[in-house]
């Protein structure tokens, strides 16, 4: 496994020098452009300008390394409006990256962050796997139950054990910036020259030194393609990560099948829901890629095919190793596929097993609470207030609201409106409890309106303005109760 | 003369490269030793959280589950030991007996829905399952890294570099309970 590890950061080591290579070749072309500015513009000139441009371009290429280092993760956490959760704000989610962190054998547990999207997704970034970040949308939290979240939660952990992290943050900083620049010189280019021979009225446009056309056309050339070359290079490597961090996550979790029927669901979500907003250089980052909504393998693809990933991990026979990974990556993709990494990380012959599923439903499981659950966290961290009404319905109110009161939009009551921060962590109004006489539940209707009341188990139990039956079942306990 | 030299540049050579590669084995050596090390702390923490958890839950279930004495107290002495267990088999016994206690209680609780309704009580179920998988996996990981650490010192010639050193072999983190192996037996009705 650590000689995997190790390869995989040669491997990160070549890609870099590589995408350092085109940026330098963008700088010199950005330097040929330059110097093509000049009235007389000669060779020598646009060599210099070439020089100087690479130097500029080490600079950046230093400067990103740096950035990422310092803030990397952060930029992209921002740029995609990731907000830190604490514990309390979701135990579960909490609990899971934990777990897989004491798995993997990491010494810190790396930061938590949700993201509020109609799509089901998660992503880990960072420099160290000491200083790291993950991520899961609120779509993901909704979605998935806890054998499917921990799969998830242990593929994005397998990234940060096996150093793919800095590499692809920092990949990500630098196509971004390589864009960037792009888009600058490919503007600069012809229409700079137009521009020039318009105002300059015909003084040096033509003159343009015999030699200097060429190296121009090279430069403009490299600039249209070097966008192109680097996202290339992004893109081959991210996709073999993808599987090496599948194997990783079936060996931390010992139960791949947790992954595949987490990887089968967000692929079903991406087919019927629409497409979400994300920029392409951050898109190779999450665990299956948001802007591949037709599972197309290609050269331009950032992730496998997500059925080829499903297939592999359920094609595993009961096995949780590297081994195991390798041999079901034989036999669906056949002898094509060649993942140096993993047959490295599958010499050792560790053979495990998968773990049985868990037969004992976790009571958070149930789809509806986990609903609520996530909704409440998305709602709790844009700083919604909510308020309840004595007829069971929740309001919320947005952050930026100033109204000191409004109307319930159900029952008509007037609601305050909390306005500071001790208002606001206040416990909310108490609903009337059923109380118990004579081993029976009673609750005795306060008005003929909308109203709710709490059950002895806790359940709010609302009941509409004509309801008809003098008595209720509790849809958690099942106790029966009478109203008068 | 100059067949000395170059025998003795070689010979110079050839110790060179064995005494860098000594170094480096012993040094990886360590480097597995300290994780093994690492991996054993982690599973005491992961026990502790356990051993702390258990009388909150007691105290949660005692107020609605007033006939089970017998299974509560069964936990609360199953704790006890394992606090007290020394050693990774000791250890490795009594938490095993606490899994079971812990289990019979859980299976217990199904009969009372107003507990199984308590938001404090689910809320202590989540961190008991969590405990109990971090349990489960900081083993996983303690394992895994006496494994690689056994494996290492045992195999041709960074055996020689463990041997001369006293590199021994680290003992396997077992929870055992004959019967904690056997499938768990659910019905359905």
């Amino acid at each position: 496994m650590w000689e995997a590890i190790r390869a995989n950061r040669r491997r990160s080591t070549w890609l870099m020098l590589a995408m350092g290579a085109v940026l330098i070749a963008l700088g010199a072309s950005i330097g040929i452009l330059a110097a093509s500015w000049a009235r007389q513009p000669t060779v020598d000139d646009q060599l210099l300008g070439a020089l100087l441009g690479s130097v500029l371009a080490i600079a950046v290429w230093l400067g990103s390394w740096l950035y990422t280092a310092a803030d990397g993760d952060g930029m992209v956490l921002r740029s995609v409006g990731a907000r830190r959760i604490a514990k309390q704000d979701h135990p579960r989610l909490w609990n899971i990256v934990e777990e897989m962190s004491i798995a993997a054998g990491l010494k810190n547990m790396p930061a938590i962050y949700v993201v509020d999207s109609s799509a089901p997704n998660a992503f880990a970034v960072g420099h160290t796997p000491e200083k790291s970040s993950v991520a899961f949308t609120s779509t993901l939290l909704r979605t998935l139950n806890r054998d499917e979240l921990q799969g998830v939660a242990a593929h994005e952990i397998g990234h940060i054990l096996n150093e793919d992290i800095r590499f692809m943050t920092q990949a990500a900083v630098l196509v971004g910036g390589v864009e960037l620049l792009s888009q600058f010189l490919i503007r600069l280019g012809p229409l700079g020259g137009s521009g020039r021979r318009i105002s300059g009225g015909g003084g040096g446009g033509g003159k343009r030194g015999g030699g200097a056309a060429p190296l121009m056309a090279i430069a403009f050339l490299v600039a249209i393609l070097s966008p192109l070359a680097i996202r290339m290079l992004y893109y081959a490597c991210s996709r073999t990560r993808e599987y090496l961090a599948d194997a990783s996550a079936a060996r931390l979790t010992r139960y791949p099948d947790g992954l595949a029927s987490a990887l089968e669901k967000i692929a079903a979500y991406q087919l019927t829901s629409p497409p979400i907003e994300v920029n392409s250089a951050v898109a190779p980052l999450y665990i299956v890629n948001p802007l591949e909504r037709m599972q197309l393998s290609g050269i331009s693809s950032t992730h496998p095919p997500t059925d080829s990933r499903v297939k592999i991990l359920r094609a595993m026979g009961g096995g949780a190793g590297y081994v195991d990974y390798e041999a079901a990556l034989k036999k669906v993709e056949g002898e094509r596929l060649r993942l140096p990494e993993l047959e490295l990380a599958a010499r050792t012959g560790e053979r495990l097993r998968s773990r049985a599923a868990d037969p004992n439903q976790d009571p958070l499981e149930d789809p509806v609470s986990r609903a609520h659950t996530a909704l409440e966290l998305i709602d709790g961290l844009a700083g919604y207030t909510t308020l309840l009404c004595l007829c069971g319905l929740r309001v919320k109110t947005p952050p930026e609201s100033d109204a000191k009161h409004i109307g319930c939009p159900r029952c008509g009551r007037a609601l305050d409106v909390p306005s500071t921060a001790a208002e606001k962590t206040a416990q909310p109004v108490a609903l009337p409890a059923a109380v118990e006489v004579a081993g029976t539940l009673r609750y005795a209707r306060a008005a003929s309106d909308w109203e709710a009341f709490s059950c002895s188990c806790g359940q709010t139990i609302q009941l509409g303005a004509g309801y008809p039956l003098d008595y209720t079942i509790c849809a958690k306990c099942d106790r029966r109760i009478e109203i008068a | 003369m100059s067949v000395l030299l170059m025998f003795f540049l070689a010979f110079a050579a050839v110790v060179a490269v064995l005494v860098f590669w000594a170094v480096g084995a012993y040094n990886g050596l360590v480097a597995l030793r300290q994780m093994v090390r690492n991996g054993w702390a982690q599973i005491d923490v992961q026990l502790k959280r356990r051993h702390d958890l258990i009388p909150n839950l007691v105290e949660t279930v005692k107020g609605y589950a007033t006939h089970e004495r017998e299974t509560l107290e069964k936990v609360v002495q199953a704790r006890g030991n394992a606090v007290n267990a020394n050693g990774p088999a000791a250890q490795g016994k009594a938490e095993g007996e606490l899994g079971q206690a812990l289990s019979r209680l859980m299976l217990l609780v199904e009969q009372y829905p107003d507990l199984k309704a308590n938001q404090n009580f689910l809320a202590l179920q989540e961190e008991l399952t969590s405990t109990e998988n971090k349990v489960g996996f900081s083993r996983q990981a303690y394992n895994d890294s006496v494994m690689a650490y056994n494996t290492s010192i045992a195999v041709v010639p960074a055996n020689i570099i463990a041997n001369t050193f006293g590199f021994t072999p680290e003992e396997f983190f077992e929870i055992t309970v004959a019967a904690e192996r056997e499938a768990p037996k659910v019905s359905f009705n």
